[in-house]
């Protein structure tokens, strides 16, 4: 307690206010917000409700989309806590490549276009308490711990891309590149996973997956299982021949 | 900017994110209430590393280093998630997660034991048979 008292306290200092936390607490109130709390505020809003539509969407597609306005709204979070980098790194991957991948899945799973009137279980229920009780727990326990905590924004940004780049660098080079090697593991996981019996045919391999691949038919399975076994790929085409 | 705003956020949009999790039954909307949820923790490590930056001396920006962390790892999540379920989809025909229960006790299934893809093969044999 003493410690966040005194971090309120140093972070009102340089305002010149009063350094009793109490009128620390008083003079930061929640009635009287800065702009940039509004705008927090505002954008907290409309992302929390594009995550609302995302989970409960009838509409498979509208729910991709609608998760691209929830992770654009969180870039602008990060933008507003002076968190540059990891904005402009969040709309990179995460607008550009995650939702374009998962609308590569939702279309190559033939998802319904339209509504589809199964997009929910029927556990719906016992989910929705479930998290509500975990909302309104974790609410009141974040709310009642940070009571008195104030983030400083003044003063430079904590998260320029210097002071970013220098920090990965200098303290986090081991984590990084053993991130490198999991990218990579990754990269060979996907493509082992998504590699089956017609990997050889002439043509690429995700377009004939993608054409031929999506429903399982009878002289595709039954017309490559030597040429599958051939390529290193034999435990699951033998047992698929065994339960033959 | 007072902790609690973020902070909220970010508990809200986690469990946003765990009904979507529990309430849906299409595979890839799920994948997408995960993003959800690893979101609402990148939102907590970055406002933590902001407050702590300023008010603690921290000079590690422990916290945007493992938001990047987090980012790389919910790609390669994604990528691999993807295409298991691609792989489903082309052995089952279907992407809907209720209907994945081979591995279930006490289920009438058409394989007489219970590993889920030896069981998953035989229905694919079945099928092409």
């Amino acid at each position: 307690m003493t410690l966040i008292a005194a971090t309120a306290a140093a972070a009102h200092a340089t305002a010149a206010h009063a350094t009793a936390t109490t009128a620390a607490a008083d003079t930061h109130g929640f009635l009287s917000p800065t702009g940039v709390e509004i705008a927090f505020l505002l954008v907290g809003l409309a992302t929390f409700g594009a995550g609302l539509v995302t989970v409960t969407t009838r509409q498979l597609v509208h729910a991709a989309l609608w998760l691209v306005v929830t992770l654009g709204g969180l870039a602008v979070e990060y933008l507003l806590l002076t968190a540059e980098f990891i904005a402009w790194v969040q709309v990179l991957i995460y607008v550009g490549s995650v939702v374009v991948l998962l609308l590569f899945g939702l279309m190559l799973t033939k998802a319904p276009i339209g509504r589809s009137p199964d997009a929910d279980s029927g556990n719906r229920w016992a989910a929705l308490t479930v998290a509500v009780a975990a909302a309104a727990a974790l609410v009141w326990v974040v709310v009642d711990a940070f009571r008195t905590t104030w983030i400083d924004l003044d003063g430079p940004a904590a998260g320029s891309t210097a002071v970013t780049g220098a920090s990965l660098f200098q303290n986090w080079v081991l984590p990084f590149e053993a991130l490198s090697v999991l990218l990579l593991a990754a990269l060979v996981g996907a493509i082992v996973l998504s590699r089956k019996a017609k990997a050889e045919m002439s043509s690429p391999p995700v377009n004939s997956r993608a054409v031929t691949g999506s429903s399982p038919s009878a002289p595709d399975s039954r017309n490559h299982p030597i040429e599958g076994n051939r390529l290193n790929e034999g435990t699951s085409q033998a047992e698929q021949e065994g339960a033959r | 900017m007072h902790l609690a705003y973020p902070a909220v956020l970010s508990a809200l949009l986690f469990c946003t994110g765990l009904y979507g999790v529990l309430a849906r039954r299409n595979a890839i909307l799920v994948l997408m209430s995960v993003e959800l949820m690893l979101n609402a923790v990148n939102l907590n490590l970055v406002a933590f590393d902001v407050w702590l930056s300023k008010a603690a001396q921290d000079t590690l920006h422990s916290g945007q280093a493992l938001t990047l962390f987090t980012i790389a790892i919910a790609a390669a999540e994604i990528g691999i998630g993807l295409a298991i379920v691609l792989a489903v989809y082309r052995n089952r025909g279907t992407s809907d997660i209720d209907k994945l229960r081979d591995s279930a006790e006490g289920h009438e299934s058409d394989g007489p034991d219970g590993d889920a893809l030896t069981a998953e093969e035989t229905g694919k044999a079945e099928a092409a048979a």
